[in-house]
């Protein structure tokens, strides 16, 4: 080096260019690696789909299922040791994106997609309900103990910001024998797009007109009313600290954090508290008209017992994909999940499919081309 | 000079990259954001109604969040940070010095979800506490409008002020502590007190210390996570302190992953294009404030002291 330098200009810069030079050569064959690595396991997936050859599958989407898919997927593992899912909790927006895309296999979420997502895909979607969810209401009034019950149009008021004292009328009727203090409301909602504010909003928008006008349906909103706290963590969090607030978090959040939650009417005018039984009966009392592509929205469901404000939670598969081993391994996946996978969902607190469900889905998932 | 050449060529190469990231930047931005530049144009800066539900986008309730909370945070935390590193550079004993550095430095090192959390369990019942003690007189006043919710601008402001005090207080020592001792000495020479004396050796340091305020600003703007967790998330345009509004960055933490539908993605990614441009304004703004500061210092190199300790 130092002679090259004493030398004079040209040999050092040659030095320098090769240093340079082979740096990149050395960084691109890494990238080449990197990405090559992956792809000749694939194309001998493709290539060979004998059974008993490895798997790896790869899918994103929905965050509410998460604890529970990851569970299934470590579980279906152990017993085929072949199999490998892997799933990514990206939100169920981002699942529909990448499936559409194709940079997964399948995909997860908690709205079924809609006709023109449908439409942007390149293939046929199946809808596939795995487990279900639920909304309850959370409330923070001192010094009442009683648990609250209340009405469709009694929720989508407060929340419209209409009803705006908890000693209004419309609660205290429904609410006879409590105490209402003459308290502020203050309406807390989720910040971040989520599937819970899917599922509350779609209730809302069944039982009133006016939120089904002014705000609709959505993963977010153009809330009239409140301020919005991140997660359900957050939701639960301002809700605990601002007294004479009210707000929505997952059911299962609920049960894992005791808190306590009101009662809501469903559509037979029965008071139900939320449960995994209550929210597996409001499936049970869909499956009789459940349309053959399971895209159902179940909120206000009619019947006995059931928890109006539920909803199942979908994976989305192609009908026809390109790989025929990864389809075939799904399909089998799904077929445990359903069957003796739905004793993991109780207990993690997810309300499992009613049988109805499950033996549709087992029929409809004959759709999915494995060879 | 051109032994150098190769050395040159290459550290060029890697400044180029710079220009070329920010550049691939914006335009990725711009090229995903297509659908709603086009859809709604220049109104996208002032519509202030963001309804994913309807389709109808506009970022000023963000833009408004995003300015006034950091505005608002960098005029409590400016005159903190000076103090701080006046404190530390001119006038702390020497046992302290060392444990104020590392306690201001360890400041920025805590992750912004902390921040976040210790602002939802602990700020924001003091501030709370603060909306409710606060006389009915002051109430009328837009400033202080709203009911006492505790979460809202005020306490998105605080919390930003807190974050911003380490990054603008450890700038704002290194510059001072690179003012010449001469200068220093030749004010208390003139018969400058010490209050004299460190004004002197302020205005001295006086364009480093505007860097330092704008790294803060940048910071403030940019902050994402501590603010979604207590500035309210209520997309509205209100002067109100008490009032729950909304930050670009916390918008796109908390929509991008479900926004499904094509339109409402573009709109996310052009109010990250529009974060993109407002930050590019205020760096360019205070590249500008530095380079005619700096101008006239070296305009006028030898009274730039002494008009301060001249009136001594």
């Amino acid at each position: 080096m130092l002679t090259n330098f004493e030398k004079g200009v040209h040999p050092m810069n040659r030095s320098m260019f090769r240093a340079i030079a082979g740096a990149a050569v050395v960084a691109s064959a890494a990238l080449a690696t990197a990405c090559g690595g992956g792809q000749p396991a694939g194309e001998q997936k493709a290539a060979a789909p004998v059974a008993g050859a490895p798997v790896q599958i790869n899918g994103a989407g929905a965050t509410f299922p998460y604890p529970l898919y990851s569970k299934w997927f470590d579980e279906y593992h152990k017993k085929n040791a072949q199999v490998q899912i892997n799933y990514q909790s990206i939100g169920s927006g981002g699942g529909i994106r990448q499936i559409t895309n194709e940079t997964v296999f399948f995909g997860a979420t908690d709205g079924p997609m809609t006709e023109e997502q449908l439409k942007a895909a390149p293939g046929a979607i199946l809808h596939l309900p795995t487990v279900l969810g639920a909304d309850v209401p959370v409330y923070n009034l001192p010094g009442i103990n009683a648990e609250l019950k209340f009405t469709g149009p009694l929720l989508a008021d407060i929340f419209l910001g209409k009803i705006k004292k908890w000693n209004d009328p419309a609660i205290a009727k429904v609410n006879a024998g409590a105490t209402l203090p003459a308290t502020d409301i203050t309406v807390v909602h989720r910040s971040d797009g989520s599937g819970t504010t899917y599922i509350w909003a779609d209730f809302l928008s069944k039982v009133s007109p006016e939120w089904k006008d002014k705000v609709g349906v959505n993963t977010s909103l153009n809330w009239p009313a409140g301020v919005g706290g991140k997660g359900n963590e957050g939701v639960a969090g301002l809700v605990s600290q601002t007294p004479g607030s009210i707000g929505y978090v997952e059911l299962i959040y609920a049960l894992q954090n005791k808190i306590a939650f009101g009662a809501v009417q469903n559509a037979n005018g029965e008071f139900v508290k939320a449960s995994t039984e209550s929210v597996t009966a409001a499936a049970a009392a869909a499956a009789a008209n459940m349309p053959a592509d399971f895209r159902v929205s179940i909120t206000n469901a009619a019947g006995p017992g059931a928890y109006p404000i539920s909803s199942f939670t979908w994976l989305l598969l192609y009908e026809d994909a390109k790989d025929k081993a990864q389809s075939k391994a799904m399909v089998d996946f799904v077929k445990w999940a359903l069957t003796d996978g739905q004793a993991f969902a109780a207990q993690l607190g997810y309300a499992p499919l009613p049988a109805d469900v499950v033996k549709q889905e087992m029929a409809a998932l004959e759709r999915v081309k494995t060879q | 000079m051109r032994k150098d050449l190769g050395f040159r060529l290459g550290t060029g190469v890697f400044g180029l990259f710079l220009i070329l990231i920010v550049a691939a930047i914006g335009f990725e931005l711009t090229r995903q954001s297509m659908l709603s530049i086009q859809k709604f144009g220049l109104a996208f800066w002032t519509n202030a109604t963001w309804d994913p539900v309807a389709g109808e986008f506009g970022a000023l309730p963000f833009i408004w969040g995003t300015l006034y909370s950091s505005v608002l945070a960098l005029l409590i935390a400016t005159p903190i940070a000076i103090g701080i590193a006046v404190f530390i550079t001119e006038l702390c004993p020497q046992v302290l010095r060392q444990p104020l550095v590392f306690l201001t430095e360890l400041l920025a090192a805590i992750p912004s979800i902390v921040y976040g959390l210790w602002g939802i369990f602990v700020l924001v019942p003091i501030v709370r506490a603060l909306q409710v003690a606060l006389p009915d007189a002051l109430r009328g006043l837009p400033l202080f409008s709203g009911p006492p919710l505790g979460v809202g601008m005020l306490s998105a402001t605080l919390i930003l002020a807190v974050m911003v005090v380490p990054f603008t207080s450890s700038v704002a020592r290194e510059v001072l502590k690179s003012v010449p001792v001469a200068q220093r000495e030749a004010a208390y020479a003139l018969g400058a007190t010490r209050f004299e004396a460190i004004s002197a050796a302020l205005f001295y340091a006086r364009t480093g210390i505007v860097g330092a305020v704008m790294l803060g600003f940048g910071r403030a703007l940019g902050e994402t996570m501590a603010v979604t967790m207590v500035i309210g998330n209520n997309p509205q345009v209100s002067a109100s302190l008490f009032a729950p509004q909304y930050t670009m960055a916390a918008v796109l933490a908390n929509e991008f992953t479900e926004a499904a539908d094509e339109l409402y993605l573009h709109a996310l990614i052009e109010i990250g294009l529009v974060l993109f441009i407002i930050t590019l304004i205020v760096n360019s703004l205070s590249r500008v404030l530095i380079w005619s500061m700096s101008r006239s210092a070296k305009a006028v190199p030898s009274t730039a002291v002494q008009p301060v300790a001249a009136e001594a």
